[in-house]
């Protein structure tokens, strides 16, 4: 037997109290059987970035779509098969050589599941939480994300009903690639605007 | 409530702790905590105004230093507790020890939500300041736009005020918008080329 075996990992206080609270929901009848396998596959296989990957990959080669998505983001995105829970009030906002945009959510963690799946740790705690909105120059130079000097900086916090998508520009040399080359060069960095292609 | 995860603007707090990519869950009580905030949501008929100030009622210095699926899981084993699905006398007795809820309500049920508003008051183009205000119970107004003039740049639909939802069965519906503020005019230093855009509701606005 290995040694991790004899000696499994402790468990934290967070999860003795998540162990908690779950045999007690469960004991009162109130978890479904499942319910939290499904909610675990729904979140790290049925959606994610790959899926707003997509949307900004037909952007870039459908201008008729690109506009109906600056028009309607909810509607376009639904073309693609995408939709549901934070994803019902879409808004893209799209980056130019003037413009730069980013999203944030100052008061908890709004984000739009439906094209980027579950937001990332550092979207959800405080240090860009409170800096985004104060500093975004400082702080996209600081993560890496290079800007041109002067360009505008639109900076999206998602307070109310509507979630944002970013559609990145599209990245030169890329004339040749088909739609799905194109969509595999998409980050979610890209698409919350804390980088650039 | 002028809480702790009102971050927006604040100072001090140091570098992103940014990755490229993550899994969604890091760790399997990850995922049972957001399912169990499904399970209690449901359970007890929580709207989202009422499921994110459980989350706003927490600690301070807890929220600051718990992660987001803490949150989660301490604002469901509140609402559970409130709505009394639970005691807390079980959670502590079964944990083995201290189970952290959040705080208090501070703010009294809305019973008289008053009457929706159809017509939107603005236009896209129109100047308006947000309400300089303090509300004690839960907004989606945050601290850092109060008192601050700003310009409609976009008309959304019209929905419930979390204000109302959160603090009772009564619903009000009002216009949104978005709504932006010349980064200078938020923090007085001179920065250049900033624009934040906040969406907020119309009772939160005054014509400028």
């Amino acid at each position: 037997m290995s040694q991790e075996a004899h000696h499994p990992a402790a468990v934290s206080p967070v999860e003795r109290r998540v162990a908690t609270l779950e045999a007690l929901l469960t004991e009162r009848g109130l978890v479904p059987e499942g319910f939290i396998e499904e909610i675990t596959c729904r979140y790290e296989s049925e959606i994610g970035p790959m899926n707003g990957a997509k949307v900004v990959a037909r952007a870039w080669t459908d201008p008729a779509y690109k506009q109906r998505l600056l028009a309607d983001g909810t509607a376009a995105i639904a073309e693609l098969g995408f939709g549901g829970p934070e994803g019902d009030h879409m808004v893209v906002v799209e980056n130019t050589p003037a413009v730069h945009n980013v999203i944030v959510c100052t008061l908890c963690s709004c984000y739009p599941w439906p094209v980027l799946g579950l937001p990332p740790a550092w979207y959800k705690d405080p240090p860009y939480r409170a800096r985004m909105v104060r500093e975004p120059r400082a702080l996209l130079a600081e993560m890496g994300c290079p800007l041109v000097g002067d360009a505008e900086i639109r900076v999206w916090d998602s307070s109310a009903e509507v979630r944002y998508l970013v559609l990145p520009e599209r990245p030169p040399g890329t004339e040749g690639m088909t739609e799905a080359e194109l969509a595999g060069l998409v980050t979610r960095d890209s698409m919350i605007g804390v980088a650039r292609l | 409530m002028d809480g702790i995860h009102d971050l927006g603007g604040m100072q001090g707090f140091g570098s992103v702790a940014h990755s490229p990519a993550e899994l969604a869950f890091a760790g399997r009580w990850q995922a049972v905590a957001r399912a169990l905030m499904a399970v209690v949501a449901g359970a007890v008929q929580a709207s989202g105004g009422e499921f994110r100030h459980s989350i706003e009622r927490m600690e301070p210095g807890h929220y600051l230093t718990s992660s987001y699926y803490e949150h989660w899981l301490t604002a469901a084993a509140t609402l559970a507790v409130e709505h009394g699905l639970v005691t807390r006398a079980e959670l502590e007795g079964r944990a083995g020890g201290r189970f952290p809820l959040s705080g208090p309500v501070l703010a009294p049920p809305v019973v008289d939500a008053g009457p929706d508003v159809e017509a939107a008051r603005f236009a896209v183009g129109d100047r308006v300041r947000v309400r300089e205000w303090h509300p004690p119970g839960h907004t989606r107004c945050p601290r850092y736009v109060r008192g601050k003039a700003g310009v409609v740049v976009r008309l959304d639909g019209i929905y419930s005020v979390p204000d109302i939802e959160a603090h009772g069965a009564a619903r009000r519906r009002e216009p949104t918008y978005s709504v932006r503020f010349d980064a200078p005019d938020l923090w007085q230093d001179g920065q250049h080329g900033v624009r934040v855009h906040v969406d907020l509701w119309d009772s939160y606005l005054e014509p400028s």
